[in-house]
């Protein structure tokens, strides 16, 4: 199931693993990204930290990791055409997958109804 | 958005074209428009666009003699231009400097026949008025007017204008006229911040919106933000005043040093006599210790305001990026900053920290596209 954080990111769950981008509502608010700097597979995030960045033409933007893990894989093909981002944020525009060290904590973020409402 | 922020007499234009509103020098203004940044670059520099450049300050001289020269004599006490030999129905680029040559402002002085029309910066221009009174209230009127101020700029401007009124196609870069414009008595200048060639056209304040919309109904002509004016300005190698000049920096360092005529410096017949003058005089002739340059990041990550400069992979911070991010008609990012005069020749390697990374950078001439004016 598809979950939501303040910080308008998208992470969908498959076992312990988590696939992570930046939501619509912010890939539009952002603008037309031109750089994108992502995690290096291994890297141990900690919530809240800054992950990656993201670029528009006018400013820098940090990711915050939305939960604490191992990065197993990133969207090379987002690193080489940052316009893929966003184009299609919520699907082929995703950022990095990480391997959660608590299962539960995704368990405080919003479903796409509350999100929904959030962003508005 | 602050309550507070002033709205231009375009507000309700941009609304109505879907912009997104930034405060900026105290007034609501437009970042970008539906379109998007990247879009409005491209389009400006391959068709035309329209700025609402309203904030900017337009301050009137009109000589309390009723001779022209006398204002231009009192306006030289305090840019270091030639304004006396500036013709009627022309404009020149100036430079309004402090007690040590620091630069307070920069602006353009167009010669309307019986006066002068200065445009200002909008952050500085109250400031810039209060100075203006003080230096020349005995020979000048100064009167800040409550004008609109448009620019329509890029390589399809002429077409747009001149179909309102022809005879814009017969103006060079500089040229000043006063024309009727969609029932409007404008002042139009061939100029801009883009690059481009292009005009900039003020108009009383409660004409803008006709205007605006008549000059939008053009196919050719999209509205571009303050988000491309500004990557459009780094492109061309612009300075924007208070990233890339101010009264930290001088004309000289600044790569301005054109902007002052032989007439005022040492052995001109006008030499001097301008705020900071000595100092000025003496750097023109000794040359900078520092220089403005053009910044090519090597990699694909921008670099922007702020950023240290270094002369290599360790040591001391030897400069400063003043402005900087990606360029859209290069397809890569772009910055311009201040380095020692010894690392300032194009094609010098320095480094740039950027997240606590030092990325390699060239020294690049500027401008980074070329520019495109009507000269002849």
């Amino acid at each position: 199931m598809r979950k939501f954080t303040d910080e308008h990111e998208w992470l969908d769950c498959a076992g312990d693993v988590a696939t992570v981008g930046i939501t619509t509502h912010a890939a539009e608010q952002l603008g037309d990204l031109v750089f994108i700097e992502l995690p290096k597979v291994g890297a141990k995030l900690t919530k809240g930290a800054a992950a990656a960045v993201v670029e528009s033409v006018k400013a820098a933007s940090d990711v915050y990791a939305p939960v604490s893990g191992e990065v197993t894989e990133v969207n090379a093909a987002a690193v080489a055409d940052p316009s893929s981002v966003g184009a299609d944020p919520q699907g082929a525009g995703w950022l990095y997958r990480i391997r959660l060290d608590d299962p539960a904590s995704l368990d405080g973020l919003m479903d796409e109804a509350a999100y929904a409402a959030f962003a508005k | 958005m602050s309550q507070d922020a002033a709205r231009t007499p375009l507000y309700a234009l941009h609304q109505r074209h879907g912009a997104r509103m930034v405060p900026f020098a105290g007034y609501a203004m437009p970042v970008q428009y539906s379109a998007g940044l990247l879009k409005e670059h491209l389009h400006t520099r391959e068709a035309a666009g329209l700025f609402d450049v309203s904030h900017m300050g337009q301050i009137r001289l009109t000589p309390r003699s009723g001779d022209v020269a006398d204002a231009a004599r009192a306006l030289e006490t305090l840019l270091p231009i030639d304004v006396l030999g500036l013709k009627p129905g022309r404009q020149r680029y100036g430079l309004l400097l402090d007690e040590t040559g620091g630069i307070r402002d920069d602006l353009m002085v167009a010669h309307c026949g019986d006066g002068f029309l200065l445009v200002v910066n909008a952050a500085n221009k109250a400031a810039d008025a209060d100075i203006l009174r003080a230096y020349l209230s005995d020979i000048c009127a100064v009167t800040v007017l409550a004008r609109a101020l448009v620019a329509l700029q890029g390589p399809g401007a002429e077409a747009v204008l001149a179909r309102l009124a022809p005879e814009v196609a017969g103006m060079r870069f500089m040229d000043v006229r006063t024309l009727d414009l969609a029932g409007a008595s404008a002042i139009v200048t061939r100029s801009g911040y883009t690059g481009e060639d292009g005009f900039e056209i003020s108009v009383p304040e409660d004409r803008a919106e006709t205007l605006a919309e008549a000059l939008l109904a053009d196919p050719a002509v999209l509205p571009i933000g303050l988000g491309a004016r500004d990557s459009l300005r780094l492109e061309a190698g612009l300075c924007l005043h208070g990233n890339d000049i101010d009264p930290g920096t001088d004309p000289v360092e600044a790569g301005l040093s054109w902007a002052i005529p032989s007439v005022r410096r040492r052995g001109g017949a006008r030499a001097g006599g301008f705020p900071g003058a000595a100092r000025i005089l003496d750097a023109l002739e000794a040359g900078p210790s520092r220089k403005r340059v053009g910044l090519r990041p090597e990699g694909p990550a921008p670099v922007r305001a702020g950023a240290p400069l270094f002369a290599d992979a360790s040591g001391e911070a030897v400069g400063r990026v003043t402005s900087g991010g990606f360029g859209p008609s290069l397809q890569a990012p772009v910055a311009m900053g201040y380095l020692p005069a010894a690392l300032a020749a194009p094609g010098t390697r320095v480094f740039a920290e950027v997240r606590g990374q030092r990325l390699p950078v060239a020294v690049s001439a500027l401008p980074f596209v070329p520019a495109v004016f009507k000269r002849a």
